[in-house]
């Protein structure tokens, strides 16, 4: 397989096509691997004493390097809070570059996937596979003009893409991508992360007014009524499996839960079943993704909110469009897929081989590798899903969009919640644990009927095959 | 003219309508069209079609070029579609001459212009389906329409505007072996229209964006006179093909699929959508029963080279893909025609518009509209 390498343009990587593939490379793994390890270095040491710990036994040890008994006691020192800050600084810039980085590729996930759904191939010549395309969108797209139209609102025009940033980048700080790594364990994590991502629609809002367009206006409008009133089912529906772990936190409802499937939430109780999919569901149409997308419903409303936007501002809804993926996905993972719990461990694993004093042992790091993995690979397959989603639905009209939000989502998520409240009073855990496993059969046997059904329908058209040849 | 204004003037606003133009450049107008829209938010109070954009006086260039040289002039008239085209004006001038084509070109416009009525019905249902906001299946029916798009430009060297047919008959036979490719192509399509009516013909989404949306009764589509599948979609068999039979078309069997409000009303948009999908297998059986009988002999009738009709009036009417076509040639006894008038189905669709759009919301009317079916140059000419 001749590998058709992108790039053409610039005379560097042509002289050394290697170059392309080390870029790509390094794009594709070794920038996310990067953030990923920063994050598993930085997060867990988000405490004030272990900061303390850390910048203690630091100066000691660049001390020794110079042959002086250097004592450094952050504890008392006036300064204590400005290396807090740094340090705050520092985990800002890993999740916001997270963000991007996330944001970025799945762009890339998304058109080389809609390309082998819509039988076309897909973005393919910009590094291998096609991967660096979204590095050159984003550079295209900062290098544009910013113009702003000369009838809008000229602040809110300009300050509309970073409400719906700070709404994107926000629920960062409780989503935890591994066992320690989280930025903060909040006790009230859940509503916070509801809370804060409900930001996005004062972007989508404020440039949808700003803009002076019609089309503006109504994706704005669209976007307002449509996030308002899912914020209600997705807030119930997250409230089961507060429910069911007796918590708000995050962490804390990961640990409620175990390891393999029969054990997360989903699979305990069948009204966290049905409240999955009806937080996924809302998570969707918070997120603005097709089946509800309307408010920027191309054939309707042309472009509709960012019909009026261009270059580093575009950039930055398309970003927060495309990154709200990570947290929607992130957060159903999280609540009802068992979060990170690697199967076989337990929290006192954890604890034994985080061992006594800083740094932990390479157990205990090899384990949070583990744990990560998990957790990107569970979040990945659902970002898949809801990509696959667009490219297979069409979009629902504004009233029925309403009315399947008010007349089943609602009640529906409500009917879950008393039935968990019973359910959790009523059912001995023994119960839960062979609802667990009669729950997973369950999603087994769906599983392969769709597999058989796909296969059968790709049978009955004959020549339709995955070709590897042109990637 | 600015219709924005004259419609704000034909009806009282209150403060919290706004007019939108939808066009001329939008996504879902399929061409250059603009609806004036005078809407309070999602609900529509009322929209008027302002044509005209694409206006390029192809009438009157019929009256400036002798009647051989328009033929590429009507490809432009409706370039998805543009078979149809070329085949009405063959036959009003025809008539007008006193001429008929020989049979195997008859059966060669028949075989060509069902081709190009399945390569246009691939074109609708997937823009139908993108204006409804699904993506994937217009890739999949523009795919398949390259298949056609490849057979067509077999035959006569173009992929869109085919200027294939000549008054008297057709200009090229068919190649060698290209009907077995047909046929091969037709075995495909059979089942490729199950596989987009998995992919999307019932769709539950699909079903319910459609469904009673856009509802033309009847007497409105008669009244309106709709033609083609926008007039069999609310339930009136009425077919040129088999009504007013010209060319080869009294020698086939064929069905003519009418709505039949299966997930709603008989005349909603879904039924307008159907009764295209189904239309491509109908052109799939003519095409095969075609090829089949396809007579030997002479492609041209004779005809002089220059062609001079005796003064006098005819018509030409087909069915095209977007339902019936009128040509209308005057002769005066010159080399050029005296008036040519074309009645086309686009045109005749914008009109029901307006009265579809009182209290729809924005979303039916991009339905309503993909489901007419409409082309801009047809409209406009």
């Amino acid at each position: 397989v001749r590998i058709t390498l992108g790039l053409d343009s610039t005379s560097l990587t042509r002289r050394y096509p290697k170059l392309a593939i080390l870029a790509t490379l390094f794009m594709a793994f070794a920038l996310p691997a990067g953030l990923y390890l920063a994050a598993l270095a930085i997060f867990p040491l988000n405490t004030p004493e272990r900061i303390d710990a850390t910048v203690d036994a630091l100066a000691a040890w660049c001390g020794r390097l110079v042959g002086a008994d250097w004592q450094v006691h952050l504890a008392g020192s006036p300064y204590r809070y400005l290396v807090y800050t740094l340090f705050l600084l520092l985990v800002a810039f890993i999740a916001v570059n997270y963000a991007a980085v996330f944001g970025g590729a799945s762009t890339w996930v998304e058109r080389r996937v809609a390309g082998r759904m819509q039988s076309r191939i897909g973005p393919n010549r910009t590094g291998a596979a096609g991967f660096l395309a979204w590095v050159a969108d984003a550079v295209k797209m900062v290098l544009k003009e910013d113009t702003i139209p000369a009838s809008a609102d000229q602040l809110l025009f300009r300050a509309a893409p970073y409400f719906s940033m700070v709404g994107l980048l926000l629920p960062f700080v409780v989503l935890p991508f591994g066992e320690s790594t989280v930025v903060t364990d909040m006790n009230v994590g859940v509503f916070y992360a509801a809370a804060t991502s409900a930001f996005v629609v004062v972007g989508i809002l404020v440039s949808g007014w700003a803009s002076n367009s019609k089309w503006a206006l109504f994706g704005g409008i669209r976007g307002a009524a449509q996030v308002l009133s899912y914020e209600i089912p997705a807030g119930i529906a997250m409230m089961v499996p507060v429910l069911m772990a007796g918590t708000l936190s995050m962490q804390g409802i990961v640990r409620a839960q175990g390891g393999w499937p029969w054990e997360w939430f989903v699979f305990r109780n069948p009204a966290a079943f049905v409240a999955f999919f009806i937080a996924v569901t809302s998570s969707l149409a918070e997120g603005n993704r097709t089946p509800f997308d309307l408010p920027e419903a191309e054939s309707e409303l042309v472009a509709g909110y960012h019909a009026e936007y261009s270059g580093f501002r575009l950039a930055i809804f398309l970003m927060v469009e495309w990154a709200n993926m990570w947290i929607m996905a992130g957060l159903a993972v999280t609540l009802f897929l068992g979060g990170w719990q690697v199967p076989q461990f337990v929290a006192e694993d954890y604890a034994r081989l985080f061992g006594t004093g800083l740094p932990p042992s390479l157990g205990w790091f090899l384990l949070q590798v583990a744990s990560m993995l998990i957790f990107i690979i569970k979040t990945w397959a659902l970002v898949f899903v809801f990509i696959w989603l667009r490219w297979t639905l069409p979009r629902v009209r504004v009233d029925q969009l309403m009315s399947v939000c008010w007349k089943y989502l609602v009640p529906g998520a409500f009917l879950c919640f008393i039935v968990t409240l019973l359910w959790q009073m009523l059912v001995p855990p023994v119960g839960m644990d062979y609802t667990g496993y009669a729950l997973t059969l369950f999603a087994l046997l769906v599983l392969g009927k769709f597999l058989v059904d796909t296969r059968r329908n790709i049978a009955k058209v004959k020549g339709h095959r995955v070709d590897l040849s042109n990637w | 003219m600015n219709i924005e204004r004259q419609v704000l003037r034909r009806t009282e606003t209150s403060a919290e309508e706004i007019v939108v133009n939808f066009g001329p450049q939008h996504p879902s107008t399929h061409g250059v069209i603009n609806f004036v829209t005078q809407t309070t938010g999602e609900i529509i109070r009322r929209s008027v079609p302002d044509v005209g954009y694409l206006h390029r006086g192809l009438e009157k260039i019929g009256e400036l070029v002798p009647y051989p040289g328009y033929m590429p002039f009507t490809d432009r008239i409706d370039y998805l579609a543009a078979m149809f085209a070329n085949e009405g004006y063959a036959l009003a001038v025809e008539r007008l001459l006193s001429v008929e084509a020989p049979p195997r070109a008859r059966y060669i416009r028949a075989i060509a212009g069902e081709l190009c009525r399945i390569s246009n019905h691939f074109i609708s249902i997937g823009t139908m389906a993108t204006d409804i906001g699904a993506a994937t299946p217009l890739t999949h029916a523009l795919r398949e329409r390259e298949s056609v798009n490849d057979l067509l430009e077999e035959l006569c060297g173009a992929r869109l505007t085919f200027n294939c047919h000549r008054i008297g008959g057709v200009a090229y036979d068919l190649p060698a072996g290209w009907g077995d490719k047909v046929l091969r192509f037709l075995d495909h399509l059979d089942s490729y229209v199950q596989e987009f009516d998995r992919l999307i013909s019932f769709n539950k989404i699909y079903v319910k964006r459609l469904a009673n949306v856009g509802v033309i009764t009847r007497a409105q589509a008669i009244d309106y006179g709709l033609v083609g599948p926008n007039l069999r979609g609310s339930g009136v068999k009425w077919d040129v093909r088999r009504d007013l039979p010209y060319g080869a078309y009294p020698d086939f069997e064929f069905d003519i699929p009418v709505g039949t409000g299966r997930f709603g009303t008989v005349g909603d948009c879904w039924d307008r959508y159907y009764v295209r999908v189904q239309e491509m297998l109908e052109s799939s059986k003519i095409i095969r029963q075609a090829l089949a009988k396809l007579p030997e002999g002479e492609i041209m009738a004779k005809v002089p080279r220059k062609l001079k009709p005796e003064a006098g009036e005819a018509v030409g009417r087909v069915e095209s893909a977007r339902g019936e076509m009128l040509y209308y040639v005057v002769s005066d006894g010159s080399e050029k025609a005296h008036r040519l008038r074309v009645r086309t189905g686009s045109f005749m669709a914008m009109a029901i518009i307006e009265e579809l759009s009182h209290g729809i919301m924005v979303a039916d009317l991009i339905a309503i509209i993909a489901s007419l079916d409409v082309v801009a140059p047809e409209i406009d000419r």
